[in-house]
């Protein structure tokens, strides 16, 4: 049997500690490794700080101190500055350029996936399609709440994927979208900013029942006088779908890379808010293959309060992984490798 | 997202002669996951108590030379590498008050994805002794 879901981390992960000079990349890239999360996926605008410009000597050095530590890239996090300029938006023609500016150093890195940001328009990334099969790049485009796996924009870069009849465009889910319940870390911060903890409890049991947000802040901002930081909270709710996780095997074809989202992990290596416990079983079953790169964005709900320890809550998401893989190829079968 | 490191107070001294400042310094980050081309930072709003100085009073040198805020519009080759200190130069007579004043910063920011501008706010009170 061979594990078909690999571990991996994006560098974003540890966001608060390289902007203050605690880590360096090659600090978050050796502590993925003591955790057997050996894929890496790096935002070059973030971690590269020459670029767009990377000399091929500059380009080993990040291949090799990768491979010493015995990882590998995953995917390479791309943007696209179409509000470059002030006096008008970047042209289609900028647009396609600027994207092969990035397909062209992911291939000279190595790496194989491309997150493309949700925004793109898929007919431009249609245009770009000949060029990341040239280079043997997928584009993935980034499935991020509020959008979701069977939104219509999402959709529309799943169809231009099939009439060009492409393995190099299709998307990257982002598992925000899974949020089945109310992140505790943002409840809190809320708290701390003023909101009542009974206003905070009706949010949280809103969402709980799912009820379609607009219902929610209606009542909040309204109703019930909310203050500016319940109202805050309630429109948090426009971020925060739940998805249905039985849907996701239906696009196993389209997707080779997850950006593991997450905002806070239990103490017991559980996540209270994201449904990895249901979204897990399904990617076994569907026998996708690829990796679950851990992206931890809770040190924006909690650094007025506490100090971020990144490493520890990417370590829980790592056992929780390990057990819920382990758990799902036990029920299901993990298949063999073709 | 990191808007409550962007000021860096440690870091605050006056600029000119030191018996008659014509201005101030203090060193920022880019309060963003990510660094951003010169061209997408709109506004750099340095106050002191509470009141925004003129946009014209702002410089920012992010190493090679120190441009004004309109400057920066057109400064396609030039970026903000994220977690990267940048000196921001405020002309004011007299420079920064001596004494405990609140210094604020908003940096606002084109980010092309989001359908509104991005604001990142700080401020910190300062004991200067000048």
């Amino acid at each position: 049997m061979t594990a078909k879901i690999h571990r991996g981390v994006s560098l974003y992960s540890f966001q608060e500690e390289m902007f203050l000079g605690r880590m360096t990349v090659e600090d978050c890239v050796s502590f993925a490794a003591s955790i057997g999360a050996k894929g890496i996926e790096v935002l070059p605008e973030q971690n590269m700080p020459t670029f767009p410009n990377l000399t091929d000597a500059q380009v080993e050095e990040w291949k090799e101190m990768v491979a010493r530590h015995g990882c590998h890239f995953t995917a390479y996090d791309m943007f696209l500055d179409t509000k470059r300029r002030k006096d008008r938006l970047m042209s289609d023609d900028e647009q396609v350029e600027s994207i092969k500016r990035d397909l062209l150093l992911c291939n000279r890195l190595g790496i194989r996936n491309m997150r493309v940001l949700v925004f793109v328009r898929p007919d431009i990334l249609g245009r770009c399609v000949p060029y990341a099969e040239e280079m043997d790049v997928h584009m993935g485009v980034e499935v991020h709440a509020p959008w979701h796996l069977e939104h219509a924009w999402i959709l529309r870069t799943i169809e231009e994927a099939d009439r060009l009849n492409t393995k190099h465009l299709g998307i990257l889910p982002d598992m925000g979208i899974f949020m089945k319940h109310y992140p505790p870390a943002f409840r809190a911060r809320f708290e701390r900013q003023g909101a009542r903890p009974e206003v905070a409890q009706f949010i949280v049991d809103q969402h709980e029942a799912k009820i379609m947000c607009e219902y929610t802040i209606y009542e909040v901002a309204v109703k019930m006088g909310g203050n500016k930081a319940e109202i805050a909270m309630a429109e948090t709710l426009r971020h925060a779908p739940y998805a249905n996780p039985k849907r996701i095997g239906d696009y196993v074809p389209y997707f080779r890379h997850i950006q593991a989202k997450f905002y806070e992990m239990n103490e017991d290596c559980t996540d209270p808010a994201i449904a990895y416990d249901e979204v897990i079983p399904e990617l076994v079953k569907a026998g996708w293959e690829g990796t679950l790169s851990s992206e931890y964005e809770g040190n924006r709900w909690i650094q007025d309060v506490h100090e971020v320890d990144s490493r520890e809550q990417v370590r829980r998401q790592h056992v929780m992984f390990e057990r819920l893989i382990a758990d799902a190829e036990t029920k299901f079968g993990a298949k063999e490798q073709a | 997202m990191f808007d409550k490191y962007i000021i860096d107070p440690t870091t605050l001294r006056n600029t000119g002669p030191a018996e008659a400042p014509t201005g101030f310094a203090f060193e920022s980050k880019l309060g963003y996951y990510r660094g951003l081309g010169l061209s997408m930072v709109e506004e750099l709003n340095v106050g002191i108590d509470g009141e925004v100085l003129p946009r014209e009073a702002v410089r920012f040198d992010e190493g090679p030379g120190a441009l004004t805020l309109d400057e920066m519009e057109t400064a396609f080759d030039r970026r903000w590498a994220f977690g990267a200190p940048a000196t921001l130069y405020v002309e004011r007579a007299g420079g920064f008050p001596k004494g405990q004043h609140k210094l604020s910063l908003q940096q606002k920011l084109r980010i092309s994805y989001m359908p509104f501008p991005s604001f990142n706010n700080d401020e910190k009170v300062i004991d200067f002794a000048g």
